[in-house]
């Protein structure tokens, strides 16, 4: 089952790659990996999409928490929380198509924050299930590149991962 | 006052308490070694082989409660430390390695013996640091200490710069150490250990399965108290042996691979497993599935949560340090009323003495011809009164000395259990020696470990080292050997070590004592004379049995109630196996 865990580290070299060598020596997955510092700048926030068995998820959770850099963890999908994703794509846009793509980007609710005489780049921020959809909807043929960031999750209401 | 990085590194080493380190100079620590020069409070041993220097501060950390400590350069030094890190990784053993690295601008530049050990460890250690201000050198040092020896122990390595070890700063060693991502465990919760007593009194079978866990955490008075308390049947892995005593009538055996009937049978028969700092190892209770056949409920008592359900399913989670969830649990068994029913006990002991009596306990086919390696560890025992600090390499020999030598202290039995390191034995015995002065410190090994690290027998000459070398040569590598007899069609790949040195001459070559036993009856007198020489090491060279195998056997990927029993030896027939 597909899991988003977060936790915060210590802002050091080498904390991110001890949390990626734990998921490569263990055999574990990841689907996508985030990080950056928190308004804390000594501590760093990871969100990691990961699956596996029940078994192996709560392995992944002690192992993270074993980490002396790790301060929390948190496993978001066991509760109510909130996921987010940011794409850029740039898209084929010669100017026959281009008022098309423009009314459905707005029907999609993306912004273009570039354009050339040939492209145009797009930005979109949800879920990571409504960021694979957009792309099926601009159709493939379309599209020059993608660039995600991968997920970020946070806690709804009063679930806060904070030291 | 200043201080250069060097001498605060040494100044914390004091400040420690540390009494040896074991290391090799190099480049990138000389300035390290010239601190160490201008004192004479931490003594170093000098090994001939950074592997080694591993192993004697293991053996150091595993003989004593203290912390091991090692020195090594930069390059080649630390990556020949490697495998010793990772045996004490294995085996959570509390070690502060220090490393040299190359000048702090040369990083990253493919510099002389450079190579990136943060990197290189970072899957062995518990932790590791490298030092980019000399101001960190006192405070992560006193970190390193802390981390080695709290919660579940564990190696920690200090990577220092060259030119870091000779910049100025002032000494201040912190009085304490606080780290805000860290809170090693202490007691267990309350509801759980009431949980468990329960379970436990609740028993029809019950089983108490302790291993190394409780020897690093000082528990083996609370476990002895535990289990005679209650008079369940109680087993040690391999990691475990001594923290019950193996003379004890409720000590059934190791279980395991190379276990007692008895133990993998009670392990596999009982209805209520105890595990106490033990992790449900592939060689301890073999394949998963079979072990699983059986319903029985588990509690397990462990410091580190991510040992708890990793290979089986757990009922009855503890997390804390066993020393103190174990006084919880007995005064909450001391405090109730209820005592464990005293006819299903009987019942459950009468089967298991069944078993004993169907394994025929440790048995082996004695000749008078031709000399027995469990022989040599039988007398072994009665020559050192069992009172011996026991180290051993890996392979036949190394079960033979954890099935044969009946330890009843714990931190006497000192083995690579979870990595495995052949040349673990010589080293670990130096290390042993010298926190043990006047101890009787034998290592038991074969022809084919002990040349992995036979260098230091130099290391023992220089500094008067009386380690007893128990080789057990049998001309093979017994257990590679065993396996291929049994699982490879005898097809000895390899396996035959041929071209052996003669090792009473190259003993007598490091300047030590060297003796070749061939005959079944000179194996006591040989012991008795060694071990009367009290100043000097002594190897002796038994040639033993070539092709004698390691019973009992549960074969890799089986299930413990497939053990196998000797066929050769003269145990009662049994044939329901």
């Amino acid at each position: 089952m597909r899991h988003i865990i977060s936790l915060l580290m210590e802002n050091e070299a080498g904390a991110l790659s001890r949390v990626a060598g734990l998921f490569s020596a263990r055999g574990y997955n990841i689907e996508s990996l985030t990080v950056a510092p928190t308004e804390d700048p000594t501590l760093s926030r990871m969100t990691i999409v990961t699956s596996g068995s029940d078994a192996v998820i709560e392995q992944i959770n002690k192992q993270l928490n074993k980490l002396i850099d790790v301060a929390a963890v948190m496993d978001l999908s066991e509760g109510e929380h909130l996921e987010r994703e940011l794409m850029l794509v740039k898209v084929r846009s010669e100017s026959t198509t281009r008022e098309e793509l423009k009314r459905m980007t707005n029907i999609l609710h993306a912004r273009v924050i570039d354009e050339s005489e040939s492209t145009c780049t797009l930005e979109l921020t949800d879920t990571c299930a409504r960021l694979d959809s957009f792309l099926q909807t601009i159709g493939p043929d379309r599209i020059l590149e993608t660039v995600r960031t991968g997920a970020l999750g946070i806690g709804r209401g009063e679930r806060i991962l904070k030291l | 006052m200043e201080l250069t990085g060097a001498e605060i590194t040494i100044r914390c080493l004091q400040e420690e308490g540390v009494e040896y380190i074991f290391g090799y100079p190099g480049g990138a620590v000389l300035f390290i070694y010239d601190a160490l020069f201008n004192q004479d409070k931490v003594k170093h041993i000098l090994v001939r082989h950074e592997q080694a220097a591993l192993h004697a501060a293991d053996g150091y950390a595993r003989s004593s409660d203290q912390v091991g400590v090692a020195l090594v350069t930069s390059g080649p030094g630390l990556t020949n430390a490697v495998t010793g890190i990772a045996t004490a990784y294995m085996d959570s053993i509390p070690i502060v390695v220090i490393s040299g690295q190359v000048p702090s601008y040369a990083i990253g530049e493919d510099a002389f013996q450079e190579v990136d050990s943060v990197g290189i460890t970072r899957p062995c250690v518990k932790h590791n640091f490298l030092i980019k201000d000399v101001k960190d050198i006192a405070p992560t040092i006193k970190k390193a200490f802390y981390l080695a020896k709290s919660g579940r122990p564990g190696p920690v390595l200090v990577d220092i710069p060259k030119d870091i070890s000779n910049q100025k700063t002032e000494f201040i060693y912190p009085d304490s150490v606080s780290i805000r991502s860290y809170h090693p465990v202490g007691e267990g919760d309350g509801v759980q250990i009431a949980r468990a007593a329960q379970m436990l009194l609740e028993a029809k079978r019950p089983m108490i399965y302790s291993g190394g866990g409780v020897i690093l955490s000082g528990a083996s008075a609370q476990l002895i108290e535990l289990v005679r308390l209650l008079g369940f049947p109680c087993t040690n892995t391999l990691m475990g042996l001594g923290a019950y005593p193996a003379t004890d009538k409720q000590f059934v055996g190791m279980p395991g691979m190379h276990g007692t009937y008895e133990a993998c049978m009670a392990m596999q028969h009982c209805d209520v497993l105890l595990a106490v700092g033990a992790r449900f190892d592939d060689r301890v209770i073999g394949n998963v599935e079979n072990f699983a056949q059986i319903p029985r409920k588990i509690i397990h008592i462990d410091i580190d949560p991510s040992s708890i359900a990793k290979r089986v399913k757990v009922d009855v989670p503890v997390v804390g340090d066993l020393k103190l969830v174990l006084n919880q649990l007995l005064s909450v068994l001391r405090n109730g009323k209820q005592k464990p029913d005293a006819s299903d006990l009987a019942a459950w002991w009468k089967q298991v003495n069944e078993w004993r009596a169907k394994g025929g306990g440790l048995r082996y086919n004695n000749s008078s011809e031709i000399i027995k390696p469990q022989y040599v560890i039988e007398k072994l025992y009665e020559v050192t009164g069992g009172d011996a600090f026991v180290t051993s390499d890996v392979g036949q020999h190394q079960m033979w000395a954890a099935q044969y030598y009946k330890f009843d202290k714990p931190r006497r039995w000192i083995n690579s259990g979870g990595l495995g390191t052949m040349g673990f034995g010589l080293p670990a015995a130096m290390g042993v020696q010298l926190i043990n002065p006047g101890a009787a410190v034998a290592c038991v090994t074969g022809e084919g470990s002990i040349q992995m690290n036979i260098q230091e027998l130099s290391t023992c000459k220089q500094f008067h080292l009386p380690i007893k070398v128990v080789s057990l040569n049998n001309r093979y590598l017994g257990m590679v050997r065993q396996w291929q007899q049994f699982f490879h069609g005898n097809r000895y790949a390899e396996s035959y070590m041929d071209a052996l040195p003669d090792f009473v001459k190259l003993t007598e070559a490091y300047g030590h004592v060297g003796m070749r036993i061939d005959k079944p009856s000179d194996v006591e007198p040989a012991l008795r004379e060694a071990f009367a020489r009290k100043k000097d090491l002594v190897f002796m060279d038994f040639q033993t049995d070539p092709l004698e195998n390691v019973f009992p056997m549960v074969p890799g990927g089986k299930g413990l109630s497939e053990v196998m029993l000797d066929p050769n030896a003269p145990h009662p027939q049994v044939e329901d196996l």
